[in-house]
């Protein structure tokens, strides 16, 4: 066993050790009362260096990784086929790294709003960046149910720990529908290991070309995992959860959850099917609704969280067209898209929950004037809303241009065209917050009839929205100097072509 | 053919409980499904051969394939835990709970979508 070898549990472990340390310390003494065993600081303290060292192995992964080369680690040193295989390629180690990056932004976020006081926040999402982490290296169907699995029931704790009425309604919306499709996800395994005999990607790969019972028993694991992606029409519980939870919460939820979904709508559909052609248009169907209905459901919206939430649900759509081309330069590109997509979506929600903790409500109609008084603020929002809308020289540009190109290569005009058209109404809903939130003057005249009425723009703290500059400015640059991220992609992209190699390398003994 | 029936009975039941709007209902609803799944898992593996799968002590035809077995075990676990956290939910919010209110959800996101 290598050292990079060894290397590739630690994702996993890592979070999971430092959140057992911190659920152990924090927990209260006997007989109720009394302080904490362990002072705020030093939780935070314990938090950030796990998930600071998880970043740094990942990027180790990635560097090692990053010219096409397969670490696989099998637990408990069982024999191939026998042993749970952990397999870190190319594709599952950008995400990994991407995951470190906003988990990291998202503690520094909750830290600075003391966001992060709630004693089950870091606990929980240390242990739900495990899930993560592990649904990200996992080669194998069955443990990539269970791994999502240990990143559903945190988030299950995270979405309840918000305030007012709504938090109840909304984690028993989130809860079920989730539950439904893990029960979905679960009757796929079994039918697929009825059908196949196995549930291991690498013995799985390719089979469902010829063998159409195997096709059929793996879509229904694709529905599950649809469901997850929040693509429409299975997309109706995102924009009404996510809005009712925690600011913190939500950042960690945008660039996390829904993304496992859809890093394995990509590896199970190009493993199991080898991107089979045949059943293609049904994704570009579903990935061009996604896009369209989402952007709709913002332009209707009326808060900023609920108008990102539903940009959410819409942004999916772009990157499962990357799925839907399935050509080197479309995976490549929709790669890119999602790196760059979590960042910037996370920068966005930070700014969104930054304004509703400090001003009080993110109601565009009793907001006004932000951007006089809160330069800061405003220049976050915009760098990332503009990125987000696809304006040059910013990263979302870069990524939907190379979808486009993708999508125009592959011969799918109208899907291009479906893709620029929703980057304009992207941009409108961009424009309408702005306006909303940021414009006019400092104090707009209070409403006459009170109490709806426009709330007076008070500060938010510069440090509330340095997380937000930071993710803003990481926008620019990898929309600036473009070329290694879109050269790692393309990599990521070919071993996911070639699922083949990819099943070679997990199978090997 | 009787796990078949099993399952779709399950199924069936779990389907139209996880429909009701009263999340006790629900809960219970989740429950069959995911017993319907589970027995669905098992007849994956094959329901002839149902010995134990113990080296040595059986004979290898007529062991079950255990690999199902552990899933099983694994879903159980997964399923327990979350039903406990669904009835803490429950009892959360249980006034708004008794089946005779407006729809909870409707409020969820503040009124604004109308889907």
């Amino acid at each position: 066993m290598t050292g990079l070898q060894a290397l590739v549990v630690a994702p996993v472990l890592v979070p999971l050790a430092a959140a057992g340390v911190l659920i152990l310390l924090t927990a209260r003494p006997p007989g109720g009362g009394g302080p904490f065993l362990l002072p705020m600081a030093a939780r935070r303290a314990v938090a950030f260096t796990a998930v600071a060292a998880t970043t740094a192995v990942s990027a180790v992964l990635l560097a090692a990784t990053s010219g096409g080369a397969v670490v696989v680690q099998r637990l408990g040193g069982w024999p191939a086929g026998i042993a749970i295989p952990l397999a870190a390629d190319a594709f599952g180690t950008i995400m990994l790294t991407v995951t470190g990056v906003l988990g990291l932004a998202c503690l520094a976020f909750a830290a600075l709003n003391d966001a992060d006081t709630d004693r089950a926040f870091l606990p929980q999402s240390l242990l739900l960046l495990a899930g993560v982490h592990g649904a990200y290296l996992t080669a194998d169907l069955f443990t990539l149910f269970v791994f999502i699995e240990v990143m559903l029931v945190p988030s299950y704790v995270l979405i309840a720990t918000g305030r007012g009425p709504e938090r109840i309604a909304a984690s028993r919306l989130y809860l079920t529908v989730n539950l439904l499709a893990s029960t979905v996800f679960l009757a796929g395994l079994g039918l697929v290991y009825g059908v196949a005999g196995t549930v291991s990607l690498g013995d799985l790969a390719g089979r469902a070309v010829a063998d159409p019972a195997l096709a059929a028993a793996t879509a229904v694991v694709l529905l599950a995992l649809a469901v997850k992606s929040a693509l429409v029409p299975l997309h109706n519980w995102l924009p009404r959860a996510y809005t009712a939870a925690p600011a913190a919460v939500t950042v960690l939820f945008s660039g996390l959850l829904t993304k496992v979904g859809v890093y394995a709508l990509f590896r199970v559909y190009s493993v199991v099917y080898d991107g089979d052609p045949r059943f293609l248009p049904v994704v570009l169907v579903a990935a061009l609704l996604t896009m369209v209905v989402g952007v709709l459901g913002a332009v209707g919206a009326g808060g900023m969280r609920q108008i990102l939430a539903f940009h959410m649900v819409s942004q999916i759509g772009y990157i499962v067209l990357g799925l839907a081309i399935s050509t080197p330069a479309g995976l490549a590109a929709a790669i890119y898209f999602l790196v760059q997509y979590v960042l910037v979506k996370a920068a966005l929600l930070m700014v969104a929950g930054a304004v509703e903790q400090h001003v009080g409500t993110d109601a565009l109609d009793r907001l006004g004037g932000l951007a006089a008084r809160n330069p800061a603020t405003a220049a976050a929002f915009a760098v990332s809303a503009l990125s987000l809308a696809g304006i040059p020289p910013l990263s979302g540009f870069v990524g939907k241009l190379a979808l486009v190109v993708g999508a125009v290569e592959a011969g799918r005009l109208t899907a291009a065209l479906v893709a620029i058209g929703v980057s304009v109404f992207t941009l409108l809903s961009m424009l309408k917050i702005w306006n909303g939130a940021f414009w006019g003057g400092p104090e707009p005249a209070p409403d006459p009839g009170g109490g709806t009425g426009t709330v007076v723009a008070l500060r938010v703290p510069v440090r509330a929205v340095v997380p937000a500059l930071a993710l803003g400015g990481l926008s620019l640059l990898l929309g600036l100097w473009a070329e290694p991220l879109l050269a790692v992609a393309g990599v990521a992209a070919q071993g996911l072509a070639d699922a083949g190699a990819w099943a070679t390398a997990v199978g090997a003994p | 053919m009787t796990a078949a029936v099993v399952v779709a009975v399950l199924v069936a039941g779990g389907v139209y409980l996880v429909l009701q709007r009263e999340l006790l209902r629900v809960v219970l609803g989740f429950v069959l499904l995911g017993h319907g799944v589970n027995v669905l898992i098992i007849s994956a593996g094959g329901m002839a051969a149902r010995e134990p799968a113990l080296l040595g002590q059986q004979d290898r035809a007529q062991m079950a394939d255990p690999l199902p077995q552990a899933f099983v075990l694994t879903a159980i676990v997964i399923a327990f835990a979350i039903t406990v956290y669904l009835l803490a939910l429950l009892k959360a919010g249980d006034t708004d709970d008794d089946g005779t209110q407006p729809d909870p959800y409707r409020r969820a996101t503040g009124g604004e979508d109308a889907s």
